[in-house]
């Protein structure tokens, strides 16, 4: 498991943390039931304050994505949400804002922004649109 | 709330001559923290440090240390504490090895192999002669000395001045390792704020003599946001943003720093922008800066609410 952490970033030490591993899981690459390194461990080789680490392994288990098991450490859990309803669209809310950005600049109108969008949610989710 | 108090004071005041340099200070530093103590040159950060070390009265209030008053710590108290001035003093014509060994006349049960292993972290072959150090190697050795003493609590006087980044990170990791454990607390001034936000749990602000903040990182950094108005520069009306610490203009707009910001804050903003206000981030530096640029007169809107 890789983490790299930048002090004097926007983002804060802990948050840094929690998204990366949110990230690792969500893209696969950390699987349910893989142990992440402990408190001590992580806070040794980012060089950071052992709470920083700790702060951020209660959120992400507060929120399903690690579980904790006492005496043996950290874990991926059984996936749940690995986000929050309001993280969820606070990241979609992120992305869009980039797409629709980008495709005001290029010039065009709403209405050809929407029906591109909607043809790729077509070809990338046909199960979604099967059911309507 | 604390848990268990390394570090105390109230009221604590100096004085020199006429001019107060340390201005009615309380203070709580829980056991197991790192805190920052963070503030321009001559704000009064070393003198707060040799107050409680009780190398200084204070003029006014009082300190202390393990709940013992800093004027009146036993030499046992005083084993229980390491601490480093600026400069790092070292005996040029001995060896590493010789400081070392000079040390345990004072501290007989000193600490070798933990001597040896911090040395070994700053690039230093004990057989060295202390003149021939680096700068950043004459800290590690300064900081060996006094880790290896073992104490429970470091106070430490701008430690990173003048390190090179390899002797930040040997610094960094030595002083990281200290705390392992939880019942160890180290208290340091420094300038390197990236430095602070990584090893600090606690941040104390100093301007121009008085504490400012006193909380733990995390909440510093949550309660300061900034935005950017579209407003001339230099326009009075910002002064009734509730909660300002700083503005400062930037291409022709207004940027303002604000603590605490609530519903009335962000009201007061967006009435005062002629187009819609922009939320900037924060970052830990620049909260940090905000403060040491206030003005002198200026309150503080944290310094009673800390966490």
């Amino acid at each position: 498991m890789q983490i790299h952490i930048t002090a004097g970033s926007p983002q804060s030490i802990y948050r840094q943390i929690s998204d990366q591993i949110r990230r690792l899981v969500a893209a696969d690459k950390l699987n349910v039931g893989d142990a992440v390194p402990s408190v001590r461990q992580l806070a040794k080789d980012l060089v950071i304050n052992p709470n920083t680490v700790a702060k951020s392994y209660a959120e992400l288990v507060r929120d399903g994505v690690l579980e904790s098991q006492q005496g043996r450490g950290y874990f991926v859990a059984r996936r749940k949400n690995i986000y929050t309803k309001a993280e969820r669209l606070r990241r979609l809310d992120e992305a869009l804002d980039q797409a629709v950005g980008e495709a005001i600049t290029l010039d065009f109108t709403p209405e050809e922004i929407s029906e591109r969008l909607q043809m790729r949610l077509e070809k990338l989710l046909p199960q979604a649109h099967g059911t309507k | 709330m604390l848990g268990e108090l390394v570090i105390s004071a109230q009221g604590l005041t100096r004085y020199f001559g006429r001019k107060v340099v340390v201005h009615d200070m309380d203070l709580s530093i829980p056991r197991g923290s790192v805190t920052g103590l963070l503030g321009l040159n001559g704000a009064g950060k070393t003198t707060t440090l040799r107050m409680l070390l009780g190398f200084l009265e204070p003029t006014r209030g009082a300190c202390q240390i393990f709940g013992c008053d800093s004027q009146s710590l036993t030499p046992e108290d005083r084993a229980r504490i390491g601490y480093t001035v600026e400069g790092h003093f070292l005996y040029g014509w001995m060896t590493v090895r010789q400081s070392q060994e000079f040390q345990r006349q004072t501290f007989p049960n000193l600490n070798v192999g933990l001597f040896t292993e911090t040395v070994r972290r700053f690039g230093i072959d004990p057989a060295q002669k202390n003149r021939t150090l680096s700068r950043g190697q004459r800290a590690g050795v300064s900081l060996a000395l006094t880790l290896a003493t073992e104490p429970e609590l470091l106070i430490l006087d701008d430690p990173a001045l003048g390190l090179d980044p390899v002797s930040r990170r040997a610094l960094n990791e030595t002083l990281l390792d200290f705390c392992d454990g939880g019942q160890r607390s180290i208290l340091l001034s420094s300038h390197l704020l990236d430095d602070v936000e990584r090893v600090a749990d606690r941040v104390a602000v100093m301007v121009h003599g008085r504490l400012l903040v006193h909380t733990t990182v995390d909440d510093f950094r949550a309660r300061v946001a900034a935005w950017s108005l579209d407003l001339p520069p230099a326009s009075r009306a910002i002064e009734s943003i509730p909660g300002l610490v700083q503005a400062r203009s930037l291409g022709g707009r207004t940027v303002v720093t604000v603590a605490d910001p609530d519903q009335e804050t962000a009201a007061a903003i967006a009435r005062l922008s002629n187009s819609e206000p922009e939320r900037l981030s924060v970052t830990f530096e620049d909260a940090v800066i905000a403060y040491l640029s206030r003005s002198r007169d200026s309150q503080s809107f944290l310094a009673h609410t800390g966490a």
